[in-house]
């Protein structure tokens, strides 16, 4: 492709000959097969502007996370060398992990929000998978009262009070389901789902409906199978959700037992309190120090996003705007 | 459809699959052609299952009672979300009588306590400390558009220019990654980078400046919940934009090159009437969800800046209803902003329609 345009080029008078010779190797490379013939070659500057932009971008992103991990892999003389924050590794250490981890607060909010992330993205995702393919035919029984009947939530909420009101009116308080139930479903994300299942190929539908294939055996083989990256992305999407929770945690939940993780974080960061048991003997006797066991909390808030959103990355954008614009 | 005309009309109806809109869309003489080349009975209901019925048709061609059964399933499938909405949704909303009541958690409950009308909002609109705290929140967030709605637009123009798929998907794998944080986790982000022990302080300290600690300075807080909001969501912003410029027809920048548009001006007079749409639409989004700052991002830094300067109406309501116990004036002030929210995003769309662009719904 690069070679026929190329000749294409070369065998035309070339508009303008002069930036022919004088193309530099980058401006050689960059002359991709995606560029169109008509567009001109980026000037240096341009580049420069460019190059230097997503630069400063990443940069402004990564830096304060680089500086988060480094530190929470540092020793105590490393942190004390560096008066605080650890920019430059010296030497890596997972103390600070293995205190975490050995059992104590931090070990139980972790593990009340993987518990939480899980068995509330399972819980989610049933509901909204359902109500998204009972909702997927236009011609369906009561579907324009149903579909409005979830729209009109978007625009208005019932307010904080009223909902605190409700949740702990029916003895959710201090319950795990707490965290879950008022959150569990999001109309947008129901949309998104239901944009996708709309568009499966209706052949394939009748197709296993002749087949004798009734509405359950349609929705799990035919148009989950299908929609898997929508299904990835929407997964993610709750899943965030309960692993970010926080002010639910806050509002209904006293017992410090039940603390999801993002509750241990601010009280160690943001409050400078340390929960009963979050810190051993190890930090209290200086032999690790409480900034680099404060950073490997946020470390382990971090991680399981960080590990899993990449890998649903290239579907973003379909899962984004596919679903949501059809009435 | 259309051009298909009669044979696939024919072929569908027979197959029993037309929808009923698109079956009733077909002009009239297509339907009477092949309704009556098909020599079944009259207007054949055949829906999927193909049932038979001799009742009065719908004008989906089928009765309600039949169209009931045939999708109950379906039906069926909705109950568990409708019954999630009905439950923390629709319910709370009756519960909103608190706003007229002088509301007793304890003894009384929502049946017991004496209903007072309007007294709770009166209270309100007499306090003066309910307009500072809306005058604050209409500033915080005056001060996130004009700072962050730029940012995502620019990042995408920037982006769209590369050309490379693989710096691409690496530099948005960056910028959307920040969205998946907490907020917790962004605020102590925050906290580490520019508090009074941060990295910038730090450094400041080592040179020999005075160290300072912005995450407490009340003056500064607006701009401080703005870079957070940047730094959180900025990049995934870019999406909505990313998707918008790769619809855009690459025909009318050959043709506004060969007629010798430079690229700023293909920018100018292309890319950004082909944008204009979806800026219009999501300002239109922001400016009605203008007094849904983020609820928690806020809150967490309320005990650090103070209440004075970090007070937006969400935490007001928090704190005068479950911190401070006074149900009813929370509870009708809750009422207030929800009925601002749904005139603002009114009145936006309004100006949207006259500026010529379609809004959130469309002017029908």
């Amino acid at each position: 492709m690069t070679t026929l345009l190329d000749t294409e080029k070369d065998g035309r008078p070339s508009a303008r000959p002069t930036a022919e010779r004088t193309r530099t190797p980058l401006q050689r490379a960059l002359r991709t097969e995606h560029r169109p013939v008509w567009e001109e070659e980026p000037t240096k500057a341009g580049l420069a502007f460019k190059g230097v932009g997503l630069f400063a971008i990443c940069a402004v992103i990564l830096v304060p996370i680089w500086v988060v991990v480094v530190t929470s892999l540092s020793d105590t003389k490393a942190i004390n060398e560096a008066g605080g924050l650890v920019v430059w590794p010296k030497t890596v250490t997972f103390v600070a992990y293995t205190e975490l981890l050995s059992g104590g607060a931090v070990t139980r909010a972790a593990l009340v929000s993987i518990g939480l992330t899980v068995v509330g993205t399972v819980f989610s995702m049933v509901i909204s998978v359902l109500c998204a393919y009972g909702l997927s035919r236009k011609d369906s029984f009561a579907h324009r009262p149903l579909l409005m009947t979830m729209m009109a939530t978007m625009f208005f909420g019932a307010g904080l009070i009223p909902t605190y009101l409700l949740v702990t009116g029916i003895g959710l308080s201090d319950s795990y389901w707490s965290m879950i139930l008022p959150s569990a479903i999001s109309v947008f994300n129901i949309l998104v789902l239901r944009g996708f299942f709309m568009d499966t190929a209706p052949e394939l539908i009748d197709a296993a409906r002749i087949d004798g294939a009734g509405e359950w055996r349609i929705l799990l083989q035919i148009i989950m199978p299908l929609s898997r990256a929508v299904i990835a992305v929407i997964s993610l999407f709750y899943a965030v959700g309960y692993w970010s929770q926080w002010f639910n945690a806050m509002l209904y939940i006293q017992d410090s037992d039940k603390y999801p993780l993002q509750m241990i974080l601010r009280q160690l960061v943001l409050q400078h309190q340390v929960p009963p048991g979050a810190m051993g003997a190890a930090v209290s006797s200086g032999q690790i120090n409480s900034l680099s066991v404060q950073m490997a909390v946020m470390v382990l808030a971090l991680i399981p996003v960080a590990v899993l959103s990449p890998f649903v990355q290239k579907h973003f954008q379909k899962g984004m705007l596919t679903g949501a614009v059809k009435g | 459809m259309k051009p298909r005309a009669t044979v696939a009309t024919d072929a569908e109806r027979t197959e029993g699959r037309t929808a009923v809109p698109s079956g009733e869309d077909n002009s009239d003489e297509d339907g009477a052609r092949a309704r009556s080349r098909a020599s079944g009975p009259p207007a054949r209901p055949s829906k999927r299952r193909g049932k038979k019925t001799k009742a009065p048709f719908e004008p989906g061609g089928i009765t309600r009672r039949l169209r009931f059964r045939r999708d109950r399933t379906l039906i069926l499938m909705t109950v568990p979300a409708m019954v999630l909405l009905l439950v923390f949704n629709y319910i709370p909303l009756l519960g909103n009588v608190v706003a007229f009541q002088d509301y007793d958690v304890y003894d009384l409950g929502i049946t017991g306590s004496p209903f007072v009308g309007f007294d709770n909002f009166t209270r309100i609109f007499e306090d003066h400390r309910f307009w500072e705290v809306l005058l604050n929140t209409l500033v915080i967030f005056l001060t996130q558009l004009i700072l962050f709605f730029p940012i995502p637009i620019a990042i995408a123009l920037l982006l769209n220019t590369i050309m490379s798929a693989r710096v691409r998907a690496w530099v948005q794998a960056i910028v959307y990654l920040p969205h998946f944080f907490s907020w917790v986790l962004v605020v102590t982000v925050f906290q580490q980078m520019f508090g009074g022990a941060g990295l910038v302080a730090q450094w400041l300290r080592e040179h020999g400046h005075e160290g300072f600690d912005l995450m407490t300075n009340p003056g500064f807080f607006k701009f401080l919940v703005t870079s957070q909001a940047i730094w959180k969501d900025a990049g995934w912003g870019v999406i909505v934009f990313l998707a918008a410029l790769a619809a855009v027809n690459t025909d009318l920048y050959e043709a506004a090159a060969v007629d010798g548009a430079g690229r700023w001006r293909r920018m100018w007079h292309v890319t950004l009437p082909a944008l204009r749409p979806v800026i219009a639409l999501l300002l239109v989004l922001r400016v009605g969800s203008a007094l849904n700052l983020d609820f928690e991002q806020i809150l967490l830094q309320r005990d650090q800046v103070g209440a004075g300067a970090s007070e937006i109406l969400d935490t007001y309501i928090w704190w005068t209803g479950i911190k401070t116990g006074d149900f009813g004036y929370a509870a009708a002030a809750g009422i207030f902003k929800g009925l601002f929210s749904v005139a603002m995003v009114l009145g936006a769309n309004k100006v949207a329609h006259m500026m010529g662009e379609q809004g959130v719904y469309s002017k029908k």
